[in-house]
């Protein structure tokens, strides 16, 4: 890892981190300073942070690179499918029909 | 504690009665002939301690036998009680306990540890690798899931049976509605056996993509392992949400919380839907190995490669994905709204498709290939039309709308019974046949195979085939009787002689193994079913450290063409080189038991003395992280003993076939 950073200037992390702190200071800024109402400014701040987490996978946690980097990426795509399927797929059965009352 | 100990063991039922004294002389049986043959210092040694995983396949499969045993006594039992109208045999609560038991024990107990016994046995010697990827963790795998089905099969001698059906549906399920421990055990047993098969899952995933031989690429693996890779994905995708699941269920029931409980605020449906979420890729997970094990035997005695192995390939992958997003299915009735239903009928029938495909795979491996009809192959067979009834009544049942009129009845316990045993025990069953001479060395007799296959197929259709009948008569499933006026009685009855013919067949595959392991020719070739995959280049019995040289792949069914062009198949003095191979371990059988004893006091809640014998689990892990043995090597001059011993004198591959 340490031969891998001092070859070239880590444009990649300067960038990651300036991008880390605009969305920081973005959802905060929305939280505090607008007049939105709750619901809205939770999805504003919830899309924020889930880009923010992506973001950070690919500039930060070196998802594509080594040997394995493939690899981790398809283990993640299927993580964030089975996310949706188990948590979003139980709220939608779980909450349309007769079974919500 | 509050113990009850009138409560203990349960009494007052002659059937019961009969159990308890049986199973008490069968323990006292088998300390007195162990000690009578001095033989515990060979069990110790060789079988309980043991980290190779074809010991350990075994362990699997004898286990599995025996469920199978357990099982199909519950599901004559329930036979024999709806084999006329009014039946007094066992009464509503004895027979609710039985049908939740034969339900878990044989899905979990019987068809989950079979397979797997069949993966541990297979998979390394498929791919060319001389252990599982963590050996000591598929021991201990292998003595979760056994304390786990010991903790299960207790409960009906001891405390009481669940009774609250396999799926244990909340309200039904929960504290309110089931008083007694019987659904503690439920709860807790399933608990311990799902942390070992979770195990099981990790470690094949790592075997498989880390332990390949020189030159097996993805494409170049046996369709076995294949579809072990694909189930042990599943099974760590959907164990940890049954996992989730029945802590719930053990904290609603044993701590007094409300998850599930509606009379809490909780959501009795929300059991239903995570159970399903499981359940369902549950249901791959068995279905895929057994697929793969036709897809083997059908090319073997085909005498062909598998046809559209890349076909094969994409629809594993395709059902392993659609089996993630079908769960409601199993619960449309329960409301959950048009759109929700629609989403989950198109796919349901979707799934179909790569069935399909893989059903017209076989067809074509068959096509135009020398076939031969050994007993295996015989299973194989019989499975394309059996699967074909169960698949096409899912495909019925998987239209929401029309679920509504099958849904609770016995239509449904056939369709699935035509699905599970076709997809599953007729595997395992073709699976024992092809694979028994590399386990023992010596071939389960032909004679008597093809006794066991008529009998079982044909009992196994005589049972259920009335069933679909019954089920669009209306016949509701899990009820301990009917009227005579329903008209139901003559076609109950022959179901009824259906289930003694199966179980004939049952018996008659007990008797071929005695008769096998007394009488069966022992000087038979490595490879007698002239087989195209790596298991059958080595020796049967297989040695324990599998191959003296790991082989090289550069195809498809890399032994056949081994044979072909008689390359590979040699060994010189100058290719043996030490070979490092795991050390025993005491530890897995350890916390097998101690996690036995745990859950047992929780079961009865008896929470001070589960905690007690918890600290021996944490014993356990604190020993198993200062264990430093880094196993031991194998000497040049052993393995060139037991190479000699199965290899020619010009080192061939020894070929005689009886």
């Amino acid at each position: 890892m340490e031969h891998h950073q001092s070859k070239s200037f880590p444009i990649s992390h300067v960038i990651g981190f300036v991008v880390s702190l605009a969305l920081t200071f973005a959802a905060a800024g929305i939280a505090l300073k607008t007049n939105l109402s709750f619901k809205v400014i939770m999805w504003i701040i919830g899309s924020l942070a889930v880009v923010q987490a992506g973001m950070q996978l690919f500039m930060f946690m070196h998802l594509r690179e080594g040997e394995d980097g493939k690899t981790n990426l398809v283990n993640m795509i299927y993580a964030v499918f089975m996310v949706i399927v188990i948590v979003v797929g139980s709220i939608w059965v779980l909450t349309s029909g007769h079974a919500a009352h | 504690m509050g113990i009850k100990w009138d409560e203990f063991f349960i009494t007052g039922d002659p059937l019961i009665l009969g159990s308890q004294i049986a199973i008490l002389l069968t323990m006292i049986g088998a300390v007195a002939g162990i000690t009578y043959l001095k033989k515990w210092k060979y069990l110790w040694t060789e079988w309980l301690t043991t980290v190779d995983h074809k010991k350990i396949g075994i362990m699997y499969i004898i286990s599995a036998v025996l469920m199978f045993f357990r099982g199909g006594m519950d599901g004559l039992l329930m036979k024999a009680q709806t084999a006329r109208p009014e039946m007094e045999f066992l009464n509503s609560q004895h027979y609710n306990e039985i049908f939740t038991t034969h339900g878990v024990i044989m899905i979990l107990f019987m068809a989950m540890p079979f397979l797997i016994g069949l993966m541990n046995v297979v998979i390394p010697l498929q791919i060319g690798a001389r252990d599982v990827a963590f050996p000591q963790l598929n021991a201990l795998s292998f003595w979760l899931f056994f304390s786990g089905a010991m903790l299960f099969n207790i409960s009906f001698v001891i405390g009481g049976s669940p009774d609250a059906g396999w799926t244990s549906y909340f309200p039904l399920a929960g504290k309110e509605f089931s008083p007694g421990i019987g659904n503690n055990f439920y709860a807790v047993a399933l608990q311990i056996a799902g942390i070992g098969t979770l195990m099981t899952g990790i470690n094949f995933i790592v075997t498989i993509l880390k332990m390949r031989t020189k030159g097996m690429t993805l494409m170049k693996m046996p369709m076995f392992t294949w579809t072990t890779f694909v189930t042990s994905i599943l099974i760590v995708a959907a164990f940890p949400i049954f996992t989730v699941a029945l802590a719930l269920m053990t904290f609603d029931r044993l701590y007094g919380t409300h998850f599930f409980t509606v009379s809490g605020g909780g959501m009795d449906m929300l059991w239903a839907n995570l159970f399903w979420l499981w359940g369902h890729p549950e249901v791959y997970i068995v279905a895929l190995p057994a697929f793969g094990i036709f897809s083997e035997v059908i090319a073997t005695f085909s005498r062909k490669s598998l046809f559209g192995y890349k076909s094969m390939v994409f629809s594993i992958l395709g059902i392993a994905l659609l089996s993630m997003v079908v769960w409601v299915h199993h619960f449309y009735t329960m409301g959950s709204g048009p759109a929700v239903n629609s989403f989950f009928s198109i796919t349901t029938m979707a799934i179909a498709i790569p069935t399909g495909v893989k059903m017209f795979n076989w067809l074509f491996t068959m096509r135009k290939g020398r076939i031969k009809i050994t007993s295996a192959m015989l299973w194989a067979l019989a499975f394309v039309p059996c699967f074909v009834i169960g698949g096409v009544t899912g495909v019925m049942l998987a239209m929401g709308a029309a679920d509504y009129q099958y849904h609770n009845t016995l239509f449904l316990v056939a369709h699935f019974h035509y699905v599970l045993i076709p997809g599953v025990v007729f595997a395992v069953f073709a699976g024992l046949y092809y694979w028994w001479p590399k386990m023992f060395g010596f071939m389960l007799n032909e004679k008597i195979g093809k006794w066991h296959f008529w009998l079982f197929v044909i009992g196994f259709n005589v049972t259920f085939m009335p069933m679909f009948f019954l089920g669009l008569n209306g016949a509701v499933r899990r009820a301990y009787t009917y009227s005579a006026e329903s008209g139901f009685a003559p076609l109950f009855m022959l179901s009824a002689i259906g289930s003694i013919v199966l179980a004939a067949g049952f018996a008659v595959f007990c008797y071929n193994i005695y008769w096998s392991i007394r009488y069966a020719d022992r000087n038979i070739s490595s490879d007698p079913w002239d087989a195209r995959t790596l298991e059958w280049s080595t020796a049967s019995p297989v040695q324990f450290y599998n191959f003296a040289k790991l082989p090289e792949v550069k195809s498809l069914d890399p032994f056949w063409h081994m044979k072909k062009k008689n390359e590979g198949l040699t060994l010189h003095d100058s290719e043996i080189e030490e070979i490092h191979m795991p050390s025993n371990s005491w530890v897995p059988i350890y916390m097998g038991v101690i996690f036995g004893i745990a859950g047992f006091f929780l079961v009865f809640e008896w929470h001070i003395a589960a905690a007690v014998a918890g600290i021996g689990i944490f014993a356990g892990l604190i020993i198993r992280s200062f264990d430093y043995n880094e196993g031991f090597h194998v000497k040049k001059d052993e393995i060139h003993r037991i190479e000699n011993a199965w290899r020619k004198t010009e080192g061939e591959v020894h070929d005689h076939v009886s």
